[in-house]
């Protein structure tokens, strides 16, 4: 068994991005749903979305244990489920990762970018009105990145939660790194 | 209604919010965490059935929404209570039946302490339900109620449980009947998609009049749609020929000359034959069932499928549709027709079906249902019995089965004119349901005559409940074909384990029936021998002010047939014996 990376980009797992109300149990739904009809999760991150009534749940899913297409209509049943979003799998690393979009005009943007290279995050998207802007690392830099940003308007913002790994000696992690997988393991 | 500032006890709410909703009877039992409840019922225009174990209210709520369309409503206490009512849940969430179920909880604060009678009911009913929620507030019943029986009764209905600790009963709260916009807020993951896609739907439409050997393969979604005349229509129009499955018995009369009866494993050979032949399957709130395919992979091999559904999980869960259409199955059932007028209109003819049509007839002909004579000093002939009920009846009669061989000879050899009278347990396979399922269908029909047709394993597991229809005066009628075994597992190991009976035989005298059922407050009627089966139907038939049970000695070595061993193509089936030389026609 290799080293999984949950935001890695292996072929058989796809990434869910399932926005659910925020109510007591929710979890519990949605992970008893999953055992129940044999679907397996390689990681599953909770956090309460932009509008704190509602959570984001970020669900990695083992596309070798059920159609992807089954497991979204699936997890649509549940009433809780506000909606179901299938993420491009992509690079990312482990521990946390911050995205957010801003509302910027033209003269708040330099601010914003300012932000970013104090924080070294990262610019993903640039619209006319609105940025995105991811952050990668321990969840007390994300906390503060995100109390600076407050300042601004976010329009959306999704936080993935802990993913952590044992640290890893040197040969262990040569030996962890997935020849198939494209992206930076850092 | 009433003013904003109303004060009452969350018990009082919930009671308040259940009148509100309709609800005319409910069937429960009282006890610790619920008796809150139970108090301001006494104030009530609803009727409580009290019932002997808490799966009878369960299972009488279920009859009882087979029947109405209406959700039916069982209410129990916390603990061994609420997990009395699992298998009802689980049955109603298997066959999309309407319910609500209530039931206590320890309170709020004693909640993960391992109180007395204290279980986590959301937690053990997450997978048996549609929805359900711990109520934690009083302020919150009325809309948890609305909530509940609206999740229950739109989109693919299905039971909805509310767990009411103590202390929410008995707080305080101020009265708000939420409005419709105010429940469609608090849900706003739940739009069920109801009108099909206009693209698919002109689609199926144009694949149907070009379809060569069409077969209308119609489920149980269409009774809870509410869609036999639209898809009476349908098949007219289109003279294409109607399969019902055992959860759709009804939708389509039996005596209609295009109606196939049931298909699969216990299925007629025409209706099954009819499937695997066919160039294009017409689903309609069907689901693929693994007892309508037999093996997948050798199931309708050359047919296309349109697979109508209100659920979209439903599409491609087992078989790929070529065209789905997500949607209620009587608007969808509408829009296909009004598509077929206009294509019809606009020139487009349909595809001579006549020969295709001649070979589903002659394999009517060559396959009709059958059963030997009874030999003499024998066992009665359960089909025989069954035949004799139905001459007796007429087509309102409502026949509500248990589970096992006599279901199956109910769904065979039963004639189903009219939609909803037919009640049985499909998916889970419930033994035990039909005594409290058929009392749950009296106390929503009492105009109807209701017969319960059940094995004795069935009827050992529920009978007492006959005790309930007594007392709460809810007269039914039993036929209990006892043939002194868990018949269908014995015909499995009689078929596939060499006749090595294991565990299978009950007893053909004990318990006395007769007397079991006099004691429960009901007649009791024994039946050994052919010419006693007439009269006893007769007598069961002029009795109405309590319940009837006739009891039929049957023959144990009788089997279902025609039969799809598990795991096996439908190409294979089991003939009756007698018909076997004909198999070479089934091709």
């Amino acid at each position: 068994m290799t080293a999984f990376n949950p935001h890695g980009t292996s072929l058989n797992h796809g990434i869910l991005s399932v926005l659910v109300q925020n109510r007591p149990g929710v979890l519990a739904r949605v992970a008893s749903l999953f055992a129940r009809r044999g679907y397996n999760i390689f990681s599953l991150a909770v956090a309460p979305a932009e509008d704190e009534t509602q959570s984001r749940i970020t669900i990695v899913v083992d596309l070798e244990s059920a159609p992807l297409e089954q497991m979204v209509k699936q997890l649509f049943k549940l009433v809780d489920v506000v909606k179901i979003s299938e993420l491009d799998p992509r690079r990312s690393i482990e521990r946390e990762l911050l995205l957010a979009t801003v509302r910027a005009d033209t003269g708040q943007r330099s601010e914003i970018v300012e932000l970013v290279k104090i924080f070294e995050a990262k610019i993903l998207a640039v619209g006319s009105d609105a940025v995105t802007v991811s952050l990668e690392g321990h969840p007390d830099k994300l906390d503060d990145f995100e109390e600076l940003l407050d300042s601004y308007a976010i329009v959306e913002l999704q936080r993935t939660g802990r993913v952590a790994l044992p640290k890893l000696d040197r040969a262990a992690r040569l030996r962890a790194v997935n020849p198939n997988q494209k992206g930076k393991v850092s | 209604m009433s003013t904003a500032s109303t004060r009452m006890t969350g018990a009082q709410a919930l009671i308040k919010a259940l009148e509100m909703e309709q609800v005319d009877t409910i069937f429960g039992l009282p006890g610790g965490c619920i008796l809150p409840a139970y108090d301001p019922l006494l104030e009530s225009s609803i009727r409580h059935v009290l019932v002997r174990h808490e799966q009878g209210a369960g299972h009488m709520a279920e009859g009882y929404a087979h029947v109405t369309g209406r959700p039916g409503v069982a209410m129990v206490t916390s603990g061994p209570a609420a997990t009395n009512l699992v298998t009802p849940l689980m049955d109603a969430y298997m066959d999309s039946i309407p319910m609500v179920g209530i039931t206590g909880q320890v309170g709020t604060s004693a909640i993960g302490s391992d109180a007395f009678q204290e279980c986590d009911t959301v937690g053990i009913t997450r997978s048996c339900t549609k929805h359900n929620e711990l109520v934690m507030t009083p302020d919150d019943i009325p809309l948890a109620v609305r909530q509940a029986f609206h999740l229950a009764t739109t989109g693919r209905p299905g039971p909805v449980l509310l767990d009411l600790p103590k202390d929410v009963l008995q707080n305080e709260m101020t009265w708000h009947w939420p409005t419709d916009d105010e429940v469609a807020g608090s849900l706003p993951g739940y739009r069920p998609t109801m009108k099909g896609h206009p693209r698919m739907i002109k689609e199926a439409a144009r694949m149907i009049l070009a379809a060569e050997r069409p077969v209308l393969y119609v489920g149980g979604g269409m009774l809870k749609a509410r869609a036999a005349e639209i898809l009476r229509e349908l098949a007219e129009m289109t003279g294409i020929n109607v399969v019902t499955t055992l959860m759709a018995r009804g939708v389509f009369p039996d005596d209609h000359e295009l109606c196939l009866g049931m298909p699969g494993m216990h299925g007629t050979i025409a209706a099954t034959t009819a499937m695997q032949r066919a160039d294009l399957l017409i689903a309609l709130g069907a689901r693929f069932d693994d007892r309508i395919t037999g093996r997948l992979d050798a199931f309708a091999p050359d047919a296309k499928i349109i697979h109508v559904d209100i659920d979209p999980a439903e599409q491609g869960k087992v078989r790929r549709p070529d065209v789905p259409i997500v949607g209620d199955c009587r608007l969808v059932t509408e829009e296909i027709v009004q598509a077929i007028r206009d294509l019809t209109a606009s020139g487009i003819e349909q595809a001579d079906i006549t020969a295709w049509k001649s070979r589903v007839s002659g394999w009517q002909e060559i396959f009709p249902l059958t059963y030997d004579e009874a030999s003499p000093g024998a066992g009665l002939k359960p089909q025989y019995c069954l035949e004799e009920l139905r001459a007796a009846s007429t087509d309102e009669t409502i026949l509500v089965s248990g589970v096992g061989q006599h279901q199956m000879w109910a769904s065979l050899h039963w004639k189903f004119n009219q939609p909803y009278s037919w009640v049985n347990s499909g998916g889970l396979g419930t033994m035990g349901f039909s005594i409290p399922a058929a009392i749950g269908a009296k106390a929503g029909r009492p105009d109807a005559t209701v017969w319960a047709v059940d094995g004795d394993g069935c009827f050992q597991m529920t009978a007492q409940e006959l005790v309930t229809a007594t007392v709460e005066r809810i007269p039914v009628k039993v036929a209990l074909l006892n043939n002194s075994y868990l018949g269908m597992v014995r015909q499995w190991q009689e078929m596939f384990y060499d006749e090595r009976y294991s565990e299978v035989y009950l007893s053909t005298e004990t318990p006395d029936y007769v007397k079991w059922a006099e004691s429960m407050g009901c007649v009791g009627i024994r039946v050994e021998s052919p010419e006693e089966v007439g009269p006893a139907i007769e007598k069961a038939n002029s009795i109405n002010d309590r319940s009837v049970v006739v009891e039929f000695r049957t023959d144990s070595e009788e089997k279902v047939f025609p039969m799809v061993p598990a795991g096996v193509s439908n190409d294979e089936v089991l003939v009756h014996p007698s018909q076997e030389q004909f198999r070479a026609q089934l091709g």
